[in-house]
């Protein structure tokens, strides 16, 4: 199965997996879910549409990372899935 | 100038967004060492987003990309060369490898109509890049050296050792070219980060041989570095003293005069000024002569 993955488990970072999907669908847990789960949902949802991509599946398993952090590593997963695809 | 460049493993994203805390004058965003291969690509999405989202004001920020013997360096370049950094340091560096950075530099700054213009810092880290130091110094755009003294001492095949001996030639040839051409000298890392004392004594070594600045690779090694490399109170209250008695000795028209039973002239005054000037920098001064 297609798939890409990127981050670590480590404080700070996220890990975030994403698959080929018929539709968009996020999935978040994180450390900081009571807070800023609607946030991360934001920035990841927010990538999606920058990227123009929406049939995608993305987990994210988060650990206290910053905005730019989930951005990096959700557009280096994309780019890991994107690799194994060609 | 500056006294302390430290580096950061540009894949680690606790230590990137602490960058600016830690007290460093610069830090230095790793592509290279710090990130194993299979990584590269993370580490460079990292660090585009870091700095596209963080603004520095109060520290210079580098990049060390992979060498140019690799397959990684271009897609480095074209990641984070930006005005968000002040320029690249480029591991294992000789001559044609700046001319080579410096052509693909051109074309990326005027490619993204960037205001800025890249510094160049090459580490200085093996026999044949240390007898091409003088020239490096020379070329456009280098605004530092670095000495690495670890791979240094694999190509070189001698033992590192805390004493540091056989890095001698390096450092004060790099110190010698640095000084000429007005760009900072930068010592190579101790890599001890437990040993203080250690730290201290192969930052003075540095120190005397003339360098102005030493790598961290912690950010406990900072105060330290500092230390060393910021001048003494002693000295600066000795500068503001020579710089006081030569204003007065302008004023009454002598060129030379003597303080403490020295005799004080122009290249002492000018050591005394830039002691002053590195003491203003550094806000070490008292806030009435700052």
């Amino acid at each position: 199965m297609i798939s890409g993955m990127a981050g670590t488990l480590e404080s700070n970072d996220t890990m975030i997996t994403v698959t080929p999907a018929e539709k968009m669908s996020i999935e978040v847990t994180s450390v900081v879910d009571a807070f800023y789960h609607d946030q991360i949902v934001k920035v990841i949802y927010d990538t999606l549409l920058e990227q123009k991509i929406t049939n995608i599946s993305v987990t994210c398993q988060d650990k206290g990372a910053l905005d730019y952090t989930i951005r990096a590593r959700l557009l280096t997963a994309i780019s890991r899935m994107e690799e194994q695809d060609d | 100038m500056i006294r302390s460049m430290l580096f950061i493993p540009g894949n680690n994203p606790a230590m990137l967004q602490n960058a600016d805390i830690f007290g460093a004058d610069a830090v230095i965003l790793d592509l290279e060492d710090a990130v194993s291969p299979q990584e590269k690509d993370a580490a460079r999405a990292l660090v585009k987003a870091y700095l596209e989202s963080v603004s520095h004001q109060a520290i210079k920020v580098y990049i060390r990309i992979n060498g140019l013997d690799t397959e990684f360096y271009e897609r480095d370049l074209h990641s984070v060369v930006s005005d968000q950094i002040d320029g690249i340091v480029l591991p294992k560096a000789r001559v044609g490898d700046i001319e080579k950075l410096l052509t693909i530099l051109y074309k990326i700054e005027s490619e993204t109509h960037m205001k800025k213009t890249m510094g160049i810092i090459p580490i200085v880290e093996s026999a044949k890049s240390v007898l091409e130091i003088e020239k490096l110094a020379a070329l456009s755009r280098i605004q530092g050296m670095l000495l690495g003294a670890e791979d240094l001492s694999a190509d070189m095949e001698f033992e590192r050792t805390k004493i540091g001996t056989e890095i001698d030639y390096p450092r004060a040839k790099l110190a010698f070219a640095c000084k000429a051409y007005k760009i900072d000298a930068i010592d190579t890392p101790f890599t001890d980060t437990n040993d203080v004392n250690g730290l201290i004594a192969d930052c003075q070594k540095a120190l005397n041989l003339g360098l102005n600045a030493k790598a961290a690779i912690h950010p406990n090694q900072i105060e330290t570095i500092h230390d060393v490399f910021s001048p003494s109170p002693k000295r600066i209250e000795w500068a503001q003293r020579v710089l006081l008695a030569a204003k007065k000795a302008n004023e009454q028209g002598l060129g030379v005069f003597s303080l403490d039973g020295k005799m004080i002239d122009k290249p002492i005054i000018e050591r005394a000024t830039k002691i002053i000037d590195a003491a203003k920098k550094y806000r070490l001064l008292p806030v009435d002569h700052a």
